[in-house]
């Protein structure tokens, strides 16, 4: 036992004394917070757009007005005629080019209709779906303001809509969860397999083969300091997050570090794993690259949801531990739901984690080739 | 000329001869232009909604066979209180309840306003704009067909048609009227595994030559800064280019990206992108000593150049501040040309600028590397 206290006392040593590493490790997750809860939202504001007015009357002046002071909104360009919209699209910078045909003002005073184009730079469609519906939004304000004069009541369907759970649709709510998931998944599986394949290739795995420390003992020593970093940021990141961002927390917390443990150790077994499968640093590093990261990133419902893939991957989606910390981890913090909901959840993800500490114990090699 | 000759024949062979890489190199970003390009997508499909209709009119079916019909929404469960629908709600089974409530289809028929009330998950603010865009659209359509069929039997009724104006805003979609959104994704993730192989292969050999020792005998030998850096970037260059060829090929041929621009512009462009990337790998690889730190520091500023640089979210949706930012960032440069070139045909005129920032980038951190790295030991 006291060999393998001296072994977890030299790891730790051994990254405490990396001053680099340290900066990096604690001073991104608040970096990435900041940035991505300030700077990553899915509201428009000055988008930039073009007018091309053919009409040039009171009204195309008052709605022009109007989108201009929008905030979602920069007026940047008058185009005199059709060619020019290309021109425009194609330097990039203006993504909307609102058309008044001719006439419109004179044609909605006497016939009580007219027609107005938007034309949208699809290129990104999400973009261009987020512009028009806003244009549309204050074209229907317009014509309200018009309208109401008579005082009569909306006939139709009136739809109400509450946002559950998240009312302001505030990405940031949604982002920290993620957060968190690829944080942890960086430093405990990351790290670990570098850490790991470092020894094997500097050829220190021999010397901690030959001591009396027991394999598994040797493992569990190289862990032990990154679970316990991984801890210190899953703190640093919910404190950050309620007192700068406001984000809700409705759940228990112990259940909640019962969680992120459970997933700091299948992140463990992960890292273990490619460790005990790479021969060097290069390979584990881009093993977890792309074998972790970017699935973590961007199959996990961090930023696209689930629901929207089609279903191959949607199914590949389940194997991803991430996938399920997500959905436990907001529910956690926005719904407040404690065990009796997310049973299944944890049942998966504890699963997960299993298999792969068996599967890692499997493949670590207490011979060298 | 001769020296840097074998300086690259001894890194390729370095390269080729590691097992590990080649799939790496090779197969990974296939794999990952395939997987990526699908996953991140917004659109919407088959949302399980539940419904609570305390009308039980012919209009209110109506109106969830309507949601249905469209294949966004898929009907979960009837419930006859909002508690339990809202219960399904809460277990995450749902994502949407729809509630109507009682003479809904009389004041309807009546010409009086029909509330219904919608509540949306929105643990995940985007999916949840979209269910309540596509709910909001199918709604209005449904209520301009019945409103029609109100009015008309008013209309027959003596009671006048109304004189409301109306403006009809006609969208029209360029570049991609489908709104597709691989279209859009596949160009962006073509810089990404482009970027990940020049930032983190490059750098990353130097470094390991360096927590291996071997440096040191390459530093005795007579090769001078420039060879050894030429030595170290062509390889890679090379691999990274010929990713990037792979990539366009499958985004061409097999998901049907308009070529719209110059291949030629994309592939000088994307030689300069490259240096400029290999640059930076550089930059870490001589303030860093081990690999672990570099991989480390090289990851981070890969996740800020990527998540800051419009790939997921557009850049016009950042506060002004971020926004600025952004002018640094070279993948954001990137990813825009990128896009510009082959989905809106854009030339040279429209890029130019561009590239010369990313020239300016490229000859500034390449300057600073080569000065940083010495070939004496500390």
């Amino acid at each position: 036992m006291n060999a393998f206290l001296g072994f977890v006392i030299k790891e730790f040593k051994q990254i405490y004394r990396d001053t680099r590493t340290l900066v990096v490790l604690f001073g991104m997750p608040i970096i990435m917070l900041t940035l991505f809860g300030f700077a990553i939202r899915n509201e428009v504001s000055n988008a930039k757009i073009a007018v091309l007015d053919l009409s040039k009357d009171e009204v195309t002046r008052e709605l022009i007005q109007k989108l201009s002071v929008s905030k979602a909104f920069e007026l940047n360009a008058y185009l005199e005629n059709y060619d020019q919209v290309e021109q425009v699209f194609k330097q990039g910078e203006i993504k909307e080019v609102v058309v008044f045909e001719p006439d419109f003002g004179n044609k909605l005073v006497k016939e009580g209709k007219a027609d107005v184009q938007v034309i949208t730079d699809a290129t990104d469609p999400n973009l261009a779906n987020i512009v028009q519906s806003y244009t549309g939004a204050i074209i229907r304000d317009y014509v309200q303001e018009l309208n109401d004069n008579g005082g009569t009541v909306q006939a139709g369907i009136q739809p109400s809509v509450q946002m559950m759970y998240n009312p302001e649709l505030k990405s940031v709510n949604l982002f920290v969860p993620g957060l968190i998931a690829v944080i942890l998944m960086l430093i405990s599986a990351l790290m670990t397999s570098i850490s790991i394949t470092r020894e094997k290739e500097m050829g220190n795995m021999e010397i901690l083969l030959v001591s009396p420390l027991k394999p598994y003992y040797i493992i569990i020593g190289k862990v032990i300091p990154y679970l316990l970093l991984s801890v210190v940021n899953v703190i640093t990141i919910l404190v950050l997050a309620k007192f700068i961002f406001n984000v809700p927390f409705n759940g228990s917390y112990g259940f909640f570090f019962f969680e992120s443990i459970l997933f700091i150790v299948t992140a463990l077994a992960l890292g273990v794993f490619i460790s005990s499968v790479a021969q060097n640093q290069q390979t584990a590093m881009m093993a977890s690259l792309a074998g972790l990261l970017l699935p973590t990133v961007l199959l996990s419902g961090f930023i696209f949801p689930v629901e929207s893939m089609p279903l191959p991957l949607q199914v590949v989606s389940n194997i991803i531990p991430a996938k399920w910390f997500l959905i436990i981890v907001r529910s956690i913090m926005l719904k407040g739901s404690g065990l009796v909901f997310l049973w299944k959840e944890t049942l998966i993800l504890t699963f997960i984690a299993v298999a792969f500490i068996a599967l890692s114990l499997k493949k670590f090699k207490v011979r060298l080739q | 000329m001769r020296t840097i000759k074998f300086l690259l024949q001894k890194e390729f062979l370095q390269i080729f001869r590691n097992k590990g890489m080649l799939p790496i190199i090779f197969v990974m970003p296939i794999i990952q232009l395939m997987v990526l390009s699908f996953a991140a997508t917004y659109e919407l499909k088959e949302v399980d909604f539940a419904v609570v209709d305390m009308d039980q009119s012919v209009t209110s079916r109506q109106l969830i066979e309507r949601m249905q019909a469209t294949g966004y929404f898929e009907l979960n469960g009837e419930y006859t209180s909002a508690d339990q629908a809202i219960d399904e709600l809460d277990k995450g089974k749902v994502k949407l309840v729809v509630q109507i409530p009682i003479h809904f289809q009389r004041n309807l028929n009546a010409g009086r306003s029909a509330p219904i009330s919608l509540s949306i998950d929105a643990v995940d603010g985007s999916s949840a704009g979209l269910i309540q865009s596509y709910t909001s659209s199918i709604i209005a359509d449904f209520n301009r067909e019945k409103l029609a069929d109100v009015q008309i039997t008013n209309a027959a009724m003596g009671n006048g048609a109304s004189s409301q104006k109306t403006i009809t805003m006609n969208p029209v979609n360029w570049y991609n009227p489908d709104l597709d959104y691989i279209t859009f994704m596949v160009p962006g993730i073509l810089v990404v595994l482009v970027s990940m192989i020049g930032l983190f292969l490059s750098g990353m050999n130097i470094v390991r030559e360096r927590e291996i020792g071997t440096i040191e005998q390459l530093n005795v030998t007579p090769i001078t800064k420039s060879q050894f850096m030429i030595g170290k970037l062509m390889p890679f260059w090379v691999i990274g280019m010929f990713d990037l060829v792979i990539g366009l090929a499958l985004a061409r041929f097999g998901f049907n990206i308009p070529f719209l621009g110059s291949l030629f512009t994309i592939l000088v462009i994307a030689g300069i992108y490259l240096i400029l990337v290999q640059s930076l790998g550089l930059f870490i690889s001589t303030i860093t000593h081990t690999q672990q730190q570099a991989m480390f520091i090289a990851w981070f500023m890969m996740v800020v150049f990527i998540l800051m640089g419009g790939l997921f979210t557009p850049v016009e949706s950042m506060p002004m501040w971020a926004q600025d930012l952004t002018l640094g960032n070279p993948v954001a440069y990137f990813i825009k040309i990128m896009r510009m070139v082959l989905l809106k045909g854009a030339g040279w005129q429209e890029v130019y600028k561009m590239v010369l920032v990313l020239i300016g980038i490229a000859t500034v951190l390449l300057g600073i590397s080569i000065n940083r790295y010495k070939k004496t030991v500390s």
